[in-house]
């Protein structure tokens, strides 16, 4: 673990600055997955529609950074301000909406999200389809850096601290509640959780992760334009939920880490067939870990540490069975059996 | 006049340079991604998603520098071509620019394609001082040596090609009434502007309609175009969607003057699906043989294009343009890399890039030559109008360039 | 009002392109109780496998036998090596699958055909009825084509005892079981009707869209989304969406001043949206009871 941490933070220094963005981009897609776990994983709702409090996020950066020439680390918080409330909005219809027609309205919300960008509305703000060219934060107080590793040290700082919270709200009482909605919203409405409530907060807090992380994204490629916020972004950033580990903190790492390099290591085994072979990628890593990277280390630990007593994690045993038998995907009959 | 005495202190000062560098010559002297052996060049296609069918020119440009370097390379340099994929989408073609410069190292980056995945790098480019050069996209804003002095366009503008309709409607049709059929971004965008420059306010255009790339057909927006009397089409639309339209004009039995953008007007994967019945009497301009054309059977550039297609790119599609437009702009990199001599680094490409005079390439139309200056940053203006008759492109009129400062 | 017609009809004609995708959707779902993003990839591919039988000389109608056949069976196959193998694995991990095999199919299909468009012929004629070009009569094929199918899938489901044994397998696979259904086969038998399904589609869309490996991407969300709206369980209501989204789509674009021209899917959506939050279990779909 410290030596993670202390790698972490030296590799800046030993390696080029191409792969440090590569790292820094990483790590932000690892945050934006971490909000869609905190809704898919936590809460039980599903969404396709990540790309675009993603965009919203980005957005908001570019746009106070471009417009009114606002200090980049106060983006942020902006950001997640911005993408809190229009998620927790969102969020409001969308409890009447169960599985599959979730799904559709935030897959709906990927698919407009481009559009509306570039619309003329929006356009002396948003640079329509051109987009906005930003500019990249140098270090600060005179420190040695160059801006790649400034913007490395500062992603990993504010993804450090999103995390820190995402660990301590999902161990406190509001983070039990958000569980309970997802393992069984009826006995959780009646122990006194306000379902439609804790639904909606989970969606907005959801989308201020990816919103924080879209800003992030915004600052390291400095541009924005709705192509880069496209429904492969929302897919991408669904696979990263799915390989790391649906309902895993540590696993978006992994998550953001897959989403970004493997389809390079395709590309580089075959031009052509690129896709393909990412295609066939995802179905070995599904086949070895169907869960995730996170079900298959708690199978490994599972097995190796039965006896002693289990270390705090969220994947509660009826979690697991509800994922496996009911998925947010499929209509709200099927797994009710478990609640008979 | 001022210009003039201007573009005269330049020409002196280049004699000036060129008899001092002339010594130097022999000395040789490498940017990274040169060296005695290889040239290394960086180019980011869509390979995969939406825009995937532009990759065709990638592999065409891949296939010309093998045939280069089956031929002794560049000044007894092989050309290592290192092409990326970026799937049309900004962040990506930020990444693998980046890949391409500080990892591969390559000297410079050729044909990146679009205009979104450009603007995307060009800071970048221009802060690292790496030639961003001939990039594939007929966005006007390329051409800006003042703010972006490491970038280049190739292709004609699309405003200057809408200057040429405007001019043409303006001779032979002042009492038209204009509907556009545009595609809701840069590019469409870009074509509007400039027919409504061009127009100067001097024909109506009665109706606008987008369409989106996620669109499945466009019927709905050609509807409205007749709907709103137009009597004129502008079909500023990609291959897919331009042939949808063609198609659908014919069906409703509409028979506007018909305007369609060059970068539809492939025979083989434009007007052959959309039907040649339909496509018949369709206008649009050109600035490269067509290979489909019979009038080129004979010509000595197209067998040699022919050619080399049969050997290095068996695969590739001879009825459609995108091979031809890989071929010539290989070309042109390939002649700037000549030019520069021994003295390959970055700034001196950018310069010769910058000092191409009556470039002529085999597939280019008769005639048409590419020229570059220190302030004119846009290698390729001219081109002809065209009618299809039916059966293919028919040539008219003079060869033009529309007026856009740069 | 002239136009309000026209583009009505137009979008009457658009739609039942949507409604042809929504059946192998609703078919899907009948068979595995969700949705199949790389159901309109597998179009594509068995549209090119048609195309291909052509291109060797095959007349029409063989060539649309073939790809059906060819699909109903590479259904199956991919059921039993790609999904089977895992059936026990979350939903979730499912989806990936669907998007990994959309990836493989969609590159498979560049690398093998290209990515230019292609022209695919119609058995119908592109004649205009009515003399106002705006419904061809492949557009009415088209539709008569989605109607044949809607019947087929109703008889299927309705009369006959596999149809009945398959809903009750992806309703409820263990009581299903008990009751002497054999759930992984119909599983199987659902993907592969599916697929031909799909195939069918593919071949009334391609003559209008044109053939290209992105052909499916944009009309799936139309499809998905007529599909949902009308009700995943009904194939009726599939093809009464599909048309709708279509309409709807066309008149939000003439119509609505401003954003319409621009907005026309998000608006289209956002009505879907709408509707859904009102009917949550789409306008035809079966009430869902929850028993606790």
């Amino acid at each position: 673990m410290i030596a993670g941490v202390a790698l972490a933070l030296l590799l800046p220094l030993a390696i080029k600055g191409f792969f440090l963005f590569q790292l820094t981009l990483a790590l932000i897609y690892a945050v934006a997955i971490l909000g869609l776990n905190l809704l898919t994983g936590f809460n039980g709702q599903f969404s396709l529609g990540h790309s675009a409090f993603y965009a919203i996020g980005a957005y908001t950066a570019a746009i106070l950074m471009d417009q009114a020439d606002v200090a980049y680390y106060w983006t942020l918080p902006a950001a997640g301000a911005a993408c809190f409330i229009v998620g927790f909005l969102f969020g409001l219809p969308a409890l009447r909406l169960e599985g599959l027609y979730l799904a559709l309205a935030t897959f709906a919300l990927a698919i407009a999200t481009p559009q509306l960008l570039k619309s003329t509305p929006l356009e002396p703000w948003t640079g329509g389809v051109q987009g906005i060219v930003i500019l990249k934060p140098e270090a600060p107080l005179g420190l040695p850096l160059n801006s790649d590793q400034w913007l490395y040290y500062f992603t990993m700082l504010t993804a450090a601290l999103m995390y820190a919270g995402a660990v301590n709200l999902m161990k406190s009482r509001t983070g039990r509640a958000i569980m309970a909605i997802r393992d069984n919203p009826i006995a959780a409405s009646a122990m006194g959780v306000n379902v439609a409530l804790y639904k909606s907060l989970t969606f907005g807090v959801s989308a201020l992760y990816t919103g924080v992380a879209g800003a992030l994204g915004a600052l390291t490629v400095q541009f924005v334009a709705p192509d880069s916020f496209t429904f492969n972004l929302a897919i991408a950033l669904f696979v990263g939920l799915v390989i790391g580990g649906v309902g895993s903190i540590p696993g978006t790492l992994l998550g953001g880490l897959f989403i970004l390099f493997v389809p390079n290591i395709a590309e580089e085994l075959s031009k052509g067939l690129a896709q393909a072979v990412y295609g066939f990628i995802l179905i070995a890593v599904i086949y070895l870990m169907p869960s995730g990277a996170a079900g298959l280390i708690r199978l490994i630990v599972g097995r190796t540490a039965r006896s002693r007593s289990q270390p705090v994690h969220f994947e509660t045993a009826s979690r697991s069975a509800r994922l496996t038998r009911e998925t947010p995907m499929s209509s709200s009959t099927s797994g009710d059996e478990n609640a008979k | 006049m001022r210009n003039d005495r201007h573009w005269l202190m330049v020409a002196a000062a280049m004699a000036i340079a060129a008899l001092a560098t002339a010594p130097a010559a022999a000395q040789k002297k490498y940017d990274p991604g040169a060296s005695d052996s290889e040239i290394k060049i960086g180019n980011i296609m869509p390979y995969s998603g939406p825009a995937s069918a532009y990759g065709e020119i990638g592999k065409t440009e891949a296939a010309y520098f093998r045939k280069v370097n089956d031929e002794g390379g560049v000044n007894g340099r092989k050309i290592n071509f290192i092409s990326y994929d970026d799937a049309y989408s900004p962040p990506k073609t930020v990444e693998q620019a980046r890949k391409l410069v500080e990892s591969d190292e390559v000297l410079l980056i050729f044909q990146s394609l679009g205009t979104p995945s450009n603007t995307a790098i060009q800071r970048y480019m221009n802060a690292k001082k790496v030639p961003q050069l001939f990039v594939a996209t007929g966005a006007t804003k390329w051409n800006d040596p003042k703010h972006f002095p490491w970038t280049m366009g190739w292709q004609p503008s699309y405003q200057s090609e809408a200057h040429i309709y405007a001019q043409y409607l303006l001779k032979n049709h002042p009492q038209g009434k204009i509907g556009v059929l545009y595609q809701n971004d840069d590019y469409g965008k870009d074509y509007l502007k400039g027919l409504k420059d061009g127009l100067k306010g001097n024909m109506p255009i009665v109706a606008e309609a987008p369409y989106e790339t996620t669109d499945p057909t466009v019927d709905s927006q050609v509807i409205n175009l007749k709907a709103s009397g137009a009597d004129i089409v502008f079909n500023v639309a990609t291959p897919k969607f331009a042939a949808q339209a063609i198609k659908k004009i014919a069906e409703l039995g509409w028979k506007p003057v018909h305007l369609l953008n060059n970068v539809s007007n492939s025979v083989g994967s434009v007007l052959k699906p959309a039907g040649f019945d339909n496509a018949a009497g369709v206008l649009s301009t050109a600035y490269m043989k067509d290979p489909t054309d019979p009038t080129w059977k004979d010509d000595p550039g197209y067998k040699k294009w022919s050619a080399f297609m049969d050997k290095y790119y068996p695969d590739g599609d001879k009825t459609s343009t995108f091979t031809v437009y890989g071929y010539l702009a290989a070309q042109t990199l390939v002649a700037v890399l000549k030019q520069s001599g021994d003295n390959l680094t970055r700034e001196n490409v950018m310069k010769q890039a910058a000092s191409l005079k009556g470039l002529e390439f085999d597939m280019l139309l008769p005639g048409s030559r590419i020229n570059t200056g220190p302030n004119d940053f846009a290698p390729l203006k001219q081109m002809q109008m065209e009618r299809f008759n039916g059966e293919r492109w028919e040539l008219f009129g003079p060869l033009m360039s529309g007026e856009v400062g740069g | 009002m002239d136009l309000f017609l026209h583009q009505a009809l137009a979008g009457l004609a658009t739609g039942s392109i949507y409604a042809c995708l929504a059946l192998a959707i609703v078919m899907i779902y009948a068979a595995i109780n969700h949705l199949n993003f790389a159901q309109g990839e597998m179009a594509m591919f068995s549209t090119f496998i048609a195309w291909q039988l052509m291109q060797w000389g095959a007349p029409y109608l063989l060539a649309f036998v073939g790809a059906a056949a060819f699909s109903f069976v590479a259904g199956i196959a991919v059921e039993r090596v790609l999904f089977r193998p895992i059936h026990k694995a979350p939903v979730l991990s499912h989806i990936v699958l669907f998007i990994a095999l959309f990836a493989i199919l969609n590159s498979l299909a560049g690398f093998i055909w290209d990515y230019n468009v292609k022209s695919f012929p119609t058995p119908f004629g592109s004649r205009s009825l009515f003399g106002n070009g705006l419904v061809s009569s492949h557009d009415a094929g088209m539709m008569g084509v989605a109607f044949t199918m809607l019947v087929l899938l109703y008889v299927f489901f309705r009369h006959t005892r596999i149809g009945l044994a398959m809903r009750a397998a992806a309703a409820n696979p263990e009581s299903a079981r008990l009751a002497g259904v054999r759930v992984g086969r119909m599983i199987s038998l659902g993907w592969g009707m599916a697929a031909a399904i799909g195939a069918v589609a593919g071949i009334m869309i391609a003559p209008v869209v044109f053939l290209d490996p992105n052909m499916m991407t944009s009309i799936l969300v139309y499809g998905f989304a007529g599909a949902v709206v009308g009700g995943l369980t009904s194939p009726g209501g599939a093809v009464f969406g599909g048309l709708a989204v279509g309409i709807i789509e066309n008149l939000a674009g003439t119509y609505i001043p401003y954003v319409g021209r621009e907005l026309r899917l998000t608006i289209a959506l956002f009505i879907i949206v709408a509707v859904l939050t009102a009917k949550p279990s789409g306008l035809f779909g079966r009430a869902i009871v929850t028993r606790v």
